[in-house]
């Protein structure tokens, strides 16, 4: 099932483009990877899903992006209820500097999805287990979140994703600040996630898109040149790009 | 070719060893000059902080006082002390003359009568007996006892003439001179005899000043920051405002005390010469020192937690004010003492509001008469009297202990709530 529809969505910086005609379809349930060299458009497209742009002023974008059938470029798309069904999980992790409880709580909290600390206390727990954090910090919840390493403050952050429960989780490149290990914690996760949430990540590394995805999409200077199953992509890609790409003669 | 390298390398360390030099110097000098400064200060000032007495005997005398048989306490405080007082300072040297015994009168405070019913009235029972009583000694011997009255110079051009140096130094001779801890200097208010005068109305009023001003500045700033750094757009207008703001902390203070005088005062008729308008007026100076530290510090807030915030559905206002304004809190903080601390030193924009006037009693609100110490200074340092001299000093030091204390307040609540960045 289709989850994320884009239609022709061109993205400006600015009068410079950054995006042109993107359309991509993304699975319900799935692993989507995004790829491509630096500077392709890949993370802007990302920020496009849960409308991060909007943040930048210069920033516009245009076109379509249905989600569950519904237009989230238009007016009447609250943004506050989009990005509390759309999660997103930054390059850097970028826990708040408060205890790990509140870093969890926060999102239900502001949507007001806990009646009770009763309440509070599970959504905080099963989201850090969903996370695969649970066993390593349930002893020192109160303890700031900046404290701990660098994966796991990464998965940290996703269990705050989670914790409002979204439809659609944003990855954009969830590993490039972390050692092999916590990126194979990560990638676990990540696929242990996609049973209950859709997900999209954004990726430098070919093998990590090969590993937790099963459609991947190659952009390169703004524009979508191939889409498909990851299998498709890697071996048999119908673009001369797409190939030079993954064979690693540019990028 | 190597050798020409070798050369070049050699001059390359002196060139920083001589850099290195150059900072050390310049340090070197800046202490020097702080050290100058501080010595300086606390030479002349330290002994302000010390007060002469005289003690002398004084005979309560129930006639001299027109006080009748088992006098209530009411009697005693309409009790006459004039003539008592006089008696006493008379007896010193029972040789006098009258000329003399006014010369004798002059060597205490004119505050010597009342601390002689204080005296009586602190203990009824000394009645008909006689008592030593501490009383304050005139400014002029205050100095001659501290040492830094010039007492070789002719006497016509002394204002302690040679019979009262005489008995001054009989009484010193006789243990009758003491020095004591100047209480006064903190408990009195400004007076016209440098014995008397004291720091409590200037402190008070500076007090009341920067409360004030806090209480303004604070908020609008805060306000004005936030939303000129989170919630306005990037224009022109906004670049416009942002030029202004800080030309608006480039202008002179005493252009704001102009500002003070003809909106506040000719417009507005509020009470000359009180903490309130000197509040208001130095609130207008501070208000874009804070506003501009308290950008700095919201900038300082790493985007990512704005993002983070964001991408968890909060709203632009949650994100501001659930983690944004508390990140940057600590340096805003400091920022508003930083600022308050150059208001606390203002002085001009204080004169022109009339805070310089003579105030002789203790401010109770900021909507009475008060000095405020750096114009405290300024008065003291105008004044001719000798005793002036180490109040003006001493008068900084309660400044700059001020000062001293509010930068290091500022010091600790940057490092102990700043939150560290992994």
């Amino acid at each position: 099932m289709i989850k994320i529809k884009a239609k022709d969505v061109d993205v400006f910086y600015g009068k410079k483009q950054a995006l042109f005609n993107i359309s991509l379809d993304i699975e319900e349930n799935q692993v989507t990877a995004l790829i491509g060299p630096s500077g392709c458009g890949k993370s802007t497209f990302l920020r496009c899903l849960n409308r991060m742009n909007d943040v930048i002023d210069i920033c516009s974008v245009k076109g379509e992006i249905l989600i569950n059938d519904f237009n989230i470029n238009d007016k009447s798309c609250d943004v506050v209820r989009l990005r509390e069904k759309i999660g997103m999980v930054f390059q850097k992790p970028n826990p708040f500097p408060k205890t790990l409880y509140e870093n969890v709580s926060y999102g239900p909290t502001i949507h007001g999805m806990a009646q009770s600390k009763q309440e509070m206390d599970e959504i905080v727990e099963t989201s850090l287990k969903k996370a695969a954090l649970w066993e390593e910090v349930k002893d020192r919840l109160h303890e700031p979140g900046t404290g701990l390493s660098g994966g796991q403050q990464q998965r940290l952050c996703i269990a705050r994703a989670i914790s409002v429960r979204p439809e659609v989780i944003l990855m954009d490149e969830p590993c490039s600040a972390l050692d092999p290990i916590a990126t194979a914690q990560i990638e676990e996760l990540v696929d242990e996630l996609k049973k209950e949430h859709t997900i999209i990540i954004v990726t430098h590394s070919m093998a990590q898109a090969a590993r937790v995805s099963q459609n991947t999409g190659f952009f390169h200077l703004g524009q979508l040149i191939e889409h498909g199953s990851t299998d498709k992509i890697f071996k048999n890609p119908d673009n001369k790009k797409t190939q030079d790409y993954i064979t690693g003669r540019f990028g | 070719m190597n050798k020409n390298k070798e050369q070049l390398l050699n001059k390359r360390y002196k060139a920083e060893q001589r850099f290195r030099l150059y900072g050390l110097s310049a340090i070197f000098m800046a202490l020097l000059f702080l050290t100058i400064f501080i010595f300086k200060i606390f030479s002349t000032g330290y002994s302000a902080f010390q007060k002469t007495w005289l003690i002398v005997p004084v005979t309560f005398d129930a006639e001299l006082m027109m006080l009748d048989q088992n006098p209530s306490k009411e009697d005693l405080q309409d009790a006459d002390y004039y003539d008592i007082a006089l008696k006493s300072m008379a007896d010193l040297d029972p040789n006098a003359n009258e000329d003399q015994e006014n010369e004798l009168k002059r060597m205490v405070s004119y505050f010597f009568e009342k601390e002689i019913k204080n005296e009586l009235l602190n203990d009824p029972n000394l009645i008909g007996k006689t008592k030593e009583v501490y009383l304050t000694a005139s400014d002029d011997l205050d100095q001659v006892f501290k040492g830094n009255y010039p007492r070789d110079l002719p006497e016509d051009q002394r204002r302690v003439s040679d019979y009262q140096l005489k008995i001054f130094d009989q009484l010193v001779a006789n243990g009758k001179v003491e020095s004591k801890f100047n209480i006064s200097f903190f408990t009195n208010a400004d007076s016209r005899e440098a014995e008397l005068a004291g720091i409590a109305s200037s402190f008070m009023g500076s007090i009341f000043s920067i409360l004030v001003c806090l209480m303004i500045a604070f908020p609008v700033a805060v306000l004005a920051a936030i939303y000129l750094e989170e919630f306005a757009p990037k224009n022109r207008f906004t670049d416009f405002i942002e030029v202004n703001i800080n030309n608006l902390a480039a202008v002179p203070s005493i252009v704001f005390g102009l500002l003070g005088l003809g909106v506040l005062l000719a417009i507005f008729h509020l009470p000359r010469s009180t903490p309130l308008v000197g509040g208001i007026t130095l609130s207008l100076m501070t208000l874009p020192t804070i506003i501009i530290a308290a950008r700095a510090s919201l900038k300082a807030v790493p985007p990512s937690i704005r993002e983070a915030a964001l991408a968890m559905g909060a709203s632009r206002m949650q994100t501001t004010m659930h983690h944004t304004v508390p990140l940057s809190m600590p340096g805003t903080l400091s920022g508003t003492i930083i600022g308050l601390a150059q208001a606390l030193g203002e002085t001009a924009p204080l004169i022109l509001i009339g805070m310089v006037a003579f105030v002789n009693t203790i401010p109770g609100s900021p909507m009475d008469p008060a000095a405020s110490l750096p114009v405290q200074i300024y008065i003291w340092a105008e004044s001719a009297e000798r005793g002036f001299v180490e109040k003006v000093s001493a008068c900084i030091m309660v400044l700059l202990g001020f000062l001293i204390i509010m930068n290091l307040f500022a010091q600790i609540i940057r490092h102990k709530f700043e939150k560290k960045w992994s």
